[in-house]
This record gives structure tokens, C-alpha cells and sequence, in this order.
């Protein structure tokens, strides 16, 4: 285990050191807040000398993930950073990257999409892209998503996987938020990641290649079965990369983190900033007795719903938390996916799903405690949620408001 | 001495209050402690309210709320007294500090009844006297130091000339007129 400096910084600095430690070879950014700063604060360094990375400023999203895919393509490590409608606007080429099989990374920083038009903290935006054959990794603070961003080039790239991945962390709670944060030697960051050596690129001098043909219907089909066997292999190379990383940092991750989850009747299910808050409020409950716990969310794609349903098996009640409205009248994203998995896992909890925080809606201890009361008492037979929950919501017209 | 400190910063845009809530963390964070610096973000433009939090703690700080019931309420711009109640939820052991050049029997009226100890600075005096422009968020950075006593103010002002000294490296002219600043905020806190 290496020596970590205590250092305090926002999430944005906290990747934009991450990046200044593996020195990627190409960077094309388009300005969004929250996640500006990130574009802003590398190519300062580059300007400054500290890293070589070549920037390139793009006219939209569209075109600097267009050119991510183009730099990845020719062999190069290649990363870029977005947001919100920024990430809307590359929905097409997504498809491209994560098809092609160029582990890009991108650095997403969670925030409403429009309308009406905001800025603050949702995860509309990567929801939205979560069908799109990219991995996904969450964090709840400006630690895990530099600790994250120093995994994810291990996880993108290895030979089983080859897929994009998104770093995910919450617009301006953590983005730009200062917080203490333990930094790893830049040495140590850059033996960790190692050197991109891809097997196949367009600038290989003795292997000609195209990218982004067309593939007839004999094909197609099994070029997408292919892929997403990368998605079901990354399942094991995500948990490889983070028992490495836990003996470089000392620092353990895995599919999820469990608080208090063990012997808990009454758990809550979340993914990001809210998690900080939620383990707050279970330790002011279990103070008082009561058998609460969480579990977050750090993978989304590949979704572990075997691993999340059998961490949930013992639960008598669970909510699942979603930052992000799914307009399909059922539920969020994460609701779906993990419902299905208890299914198969033969859950016998009662289950919730519960819509919070959209467009940066702040959630305080408070709040929290109010969920698990409400699940004690779901467990009992009462059920105070409603068909369609709604946390923190201030309009008295929705009969399901918590 | 509290193990957790809870400050809220009311300004408007283009004042500092949130670039002087980030400068607290860093000092704090300086002598060791956990913190918390983050501003709550609208329609940011010139001149509109604005708010910004400042967690300071012993023990690592995980919550990720705003902050509803702080120690201390920091009024970087008085005008604000009228349109926004700066007073809401800050106990009443704690403190407000309000940059005003009126007394403190005219402000207490604007305070809804607030029972706690109300400090006042004319941090618009101290600006022009050491830095001849007015940057209100320097002296009131001092003066909630020495409010809040969550630091010894002559370690605030080493760390802070550390700090400046190194922000500052290129224009020493700054750092002096800064440093001035401060220590004059110290004094003029009623």
C-alpha cells in the first residue's frame, strides 16, 4: 500500500488530478456546466506543461465524442467530459463508441436534463444513456470519483471488455463541493493504470482496418451478441481492478457498499451524494434501535442485480431511491432493474421505488428518516407510499408525497 | 468547542461570498479539520442573492445536504436583510455577522426577532482603508473567524499569508494590502 496525501478539493479538481496523473493522449471537450470546469482545469495543465494530452476544441458534443471515437480508433487513449443535454446531444455516436468496442472514458457530471430548463444535480442524463452499451460507475464524493477514474482505464480497456465507460458523480453537490480527499502518488496512479497497448487501431502500420461499416443482417446480430459479452465480462473485471486498487490505496470497492446492511430489516437502495445523508440518518436510527441499512449503487452497467438481490435477500422492507423521473408511469430506472432482479432472486421484501432529488432537490436527514419510518410500516401492512412516491415534494395536489 | 461547525453565507453574485466560504474550508482544512465548502447554485448572474455552506468538523463529514440550522449566518451584503431571511433556522447559541455601516440598533429590527448575538462590521471602511477597492468577502472571512472562534486568529493569519503567498506570488502588492485587511477586520468587528 502506497502513502495517500490528504488534500482538499472539489469533484471536478479531483478528476482533473486523476487525469493530470495518467496524462491520457487526447482530450476533445464542449463547455456545459457542471462538469466545465474539468475541460477548464486540463487544459490549463497542458498550457501549464504538466501533461502532454492533446486538446481538442470541439463546435458541440456531438462532434467531441465524434472525435473521441475518431482519436480512440487511431490507437490513441482518449477521454472527454460532459453533462446533462452535452450528453443528450452525443446520443448517436455513443452507440458508435461502445459498438466499435473503444474503451473512451468520459467523465459525466450528473445534472437535469431540460425541461424546465435547470442546472442542478439529477441523473436523468446518464439514465438516459444507460442502454447505450457504455459501463457506468457511480460515486458519492469527490474520493470515489477520483478513485474511480483511476479504475476505469483498467476496466474499459482490458482485452475481455473493450467498452466506453462513464465516471458518474452528482452536478454541484459533489462537483463543486470542497471536500478533504486522499490523493495517490502520481507514480503509483500511472503504474496502476499502465500503458494503452491496443490490438487494434487504425494507425497499426501492418494491419489494415475499417471502422463503422456496414454489417448485413447474417452479421449484425452477432457482432451485438458479442458485445454484449464485453458488458457481461466487465462484471469480473471490475471486481479484479478494485482488489488491485484496494492494495495500491487501501481503499475497498466492488459492485456496491453495504452500511449496516448485514442484519437490516429496513434498507434503502441509492446511488450517488445522497448515500453521504442516508448513512447520517441510519446511524442516527440504529442509535435508537432500529435495524436500518444501505445499499449503494456504484455499478450500473453492467448491472449486478444477482449481487444487489442477494445483499437484499434478508431485508423485510426495501426502498429503491431513483434521481431521475422514467416517465413510463412505473417507476425509475433503477426501480425496474432491481425489482426484476429480486423477482428472480425470490425476494420476499416489500418493495418501493421512490422518486428524489430531480433537478437538485436537496434531501436532508430528515427526509430519510421519514422513508424508513415508512417502510417499518409498510412491513407491518400499512402502506403510507402511495402508488407513485414522490420524496420531497412540495405541491400538496400528489397524494403520494413523502 | 463544537466537534461540528455549521456556517451559511448570504451574498450576492459577483461579491465573493462563495469564493470566502471556499477559503474558510481551505484554512480550516489547514489545521487539520474535516470540511465541507460548496455554494448552492441558481440562475447565477451579477448581483442576485446567493448562498454558500461551510461544514467544519472533527470527524469526517458524509451528509450532503444544505445547511438549515446553522451556528452562524454570515450577511456579506445588507440590502439582502429586506428580500431574503438570512435569520431562518440559525440557533440561537450561535451568531450573525452583518457587513453594514449602520448601527446595531438599526439592523435589529430587520432580524425578525432574532435572539442570538447579532456582530456587525463595516467591512465597505476596512476595504477602502487597506485595499482602496471594495472586495467585502476579505474582511468578513477575518471577522467570522473571530465570531465563530473556530480558529485562533493568529494562526488564521499565518495560514492565510501561506495561502495568499502562494495564490498571490506574482503580485506582492495584494498579498500586503490582504493581509491588512484582515488583521483591520479583526479589530472592527463590534
Amino acid at each position: 500500500m502506497v502513502q495517500s496525501k490528504k488534500e482538499r478539493m472539489s469533484g471536478n479538481e479531483a478528476v482533473a488530478h486523476a487525469i493530470k496523473q495518467i496524462n491520457p493522449d487526447v482530450m476533445p471537450a464542449f463547455p456545459i456546466t457542471p462538469s466545465t470546469e474539468i475541460p477548464q482545469f486540463v487544459s490549463n495543465m497542458i498550457a501549464n506543461g504538466e501533461i502532454d494530452t492533446e486538446f481538442i476544441p470541439v463546435e458541440s458534443e456531438h462532434s467531441s465524442m465524434s472525435a473521441a471515437i475518431g482519436a480512440e480508433a487511431a490507437g490513441a487513449r482518449t477521454l472527454t467530459a460532459t453533462s446533462s443535454c452535452g450528453l443528450a446531444f452525443m446520443w448517436e455516436v455513443l452507440y458508435v463508441a461502445a459498438s466499435n468496442r473503444l474503451p473512451i472514458m468520459m467523465e459525466v457530471v450528473n445534472r437535469a436534463l431540460s425541461g424546465p430548463i435547470n442546472i442542478n444535480a439529477e441523473h436523468s442524463d446518464s439514465m438516459g444513456a444507460r442502454d447505450s452499451g457504455w459501463l457506468q460507475i457511480y460515486a458519492e464524493n469527490n474520493q470515489e470519483v477520483y478513485d474511480n477514474t483511476i479504475q476505469a482505464y483498467r476496466i474499459a480497456e482490458h482485452a475481455d471488455v473493450k467498452l466506453p465507460i462513464m465516471i458518474c458523480q452528482d452536478g454541484f453537490i459533489t462537483s463543486h463541493a470542497v471536500e478533504n480527499i486522499e490523493l495517490l502518488p502520481t507514480n503509483a496512479v500511472k503504474d496502476f493504470v499502465g500503458t494503452y497497448e491496443p490490438e487494434h487501431y487504425l494507425l497499426k502500420e501492418d494491419e489494415t482496418m475499417a471502422i463503422g461499416p456496414y454489417a448485413i443482417s447474417p452479421y449484425c446480430m452477432e457482432a451485438k451478441r458479442a458485445q454484449a459479452q464485453g458488458m457481461i465480462n466487465a462484471k469480473k473485471v471490475i471486481l479484479q481492478v478494485a482488489e488491485e486498487f484496494e492494495k495500491l490505496s487501501g481503499r475497498k470497492y466492488g459492485f456496491y457498499e453495504g452500511y449496516e446492511l448485514d442484519d437490516a430489516d429496513f434498507v434503502l437502495v441509492a446511488i450517488g451524494s445522497v448515500c453521504g445523508t442516508i448513512k447520517d440518518a441510519i446511524d442516527e436510527l440504529r442509535s435508537k434501535g432500529k435495524k436500518v441499512g444501505l445499499l449503494k449503487v456504484r455499478v450500473f452497467r453492467p448491472f449486478p442485480g444477482e449481487e444487489f438481490a442477494k445483499a437484499l435477500k434478508t431485508a423485510k422492507a426495501i426502498a429503491i431511491m431513483d434521481r431521475c423521473e422514467g416517465y413510463n408511469a412505473n417507476g425509475g430506472p433503477l426501480g425496474a432493474e432491481l425489482t426484476t432482479a429480486l423477482y428472480k432472486e425470490k425476494a420476499q421484501a416489500e418493495v418501493v421505488n421512490i422518486i428524489y432529488g430531480l433537478s437538485g432537490r436537496d434531501v436532508k436527514t430528515e427526509d430519510i428518516c421519514r422513508v424508513y419510518e415508512k417502510l417499518e410500516k409498510l412491513s407491518q401492512g400499512t402502506d403510507e407510499f402511495g402508488p407513485y412516491p414522490y420524496l420531497g415534494l412540495r405541491s400538496n395536489e400528489s397524494a403520494d408525497r413523502i | 468547542m463544537r466537534v461540528l461547525t455549521e456556517i451559511r453565507w448570504h451574498g450576492r453574485g459577483g461579491q465573493g461570498a462563495k469564493t470566502a466560504a471556499l477559503l474558510l474550508a481551505d484554512v480550516a482544512f489547514n489545521l487539520g479539520k474535516y470540511v465541507q465548502g460548496f455554494p448552492e447554485y441558481g440562475p447565477e448572474r451579477m448581483g442576485a442573492p446567493i448562498t454558500a455552506y461551510d461544514r467544519i468538523s472533527d470527524k469526517p463529514i458524509r451528509v450532503h445536504s444544505n445547511i438549515y440550522e446553522p451556528d452562524f449566518v454570515v450577511v456579506v451584503d445588507e440590502t439582502l436583510l429586506h428580500t431574503v431571511d438570512v435569520t431562518r433556522g440559525l440557533k440561537k447559541e450561535g451568531a450573525i455577522l452583518i457587513n453594514t455601516q449602520k448601527t446595531k440598533e438599526e439592523i435589529l429590527p430587520l432580524l425578525h426577532g432574532y435572539e442570538g448575538e447579532v456582530r456587525i462590521i463595516n467591512a465597505r471602511k476596512v476595504c477602502m482603508e487597506t485595499l482602496g477597492k471594495y472586495f467585502p468577502n476579505t474582511p468578513m472571512l477575518a471577522a467570522i473567524v473571530k465570531v465563530s472562534g473556530i480558529m485562533e486568529e493568529e494562526v488564521f493569519l499565518r495560514e492565510m499569508e501561506t495561502s495568499l503567498k502562494h495564490k498571490f506570488a506574482k503580485k506582492p502588492e495584494v498579498l500586503e494590502g490582504n493581509m491588512k485587511a484582515l488583521k483591520l477586520a479583526l479589530q472592527e468587528v463590534q
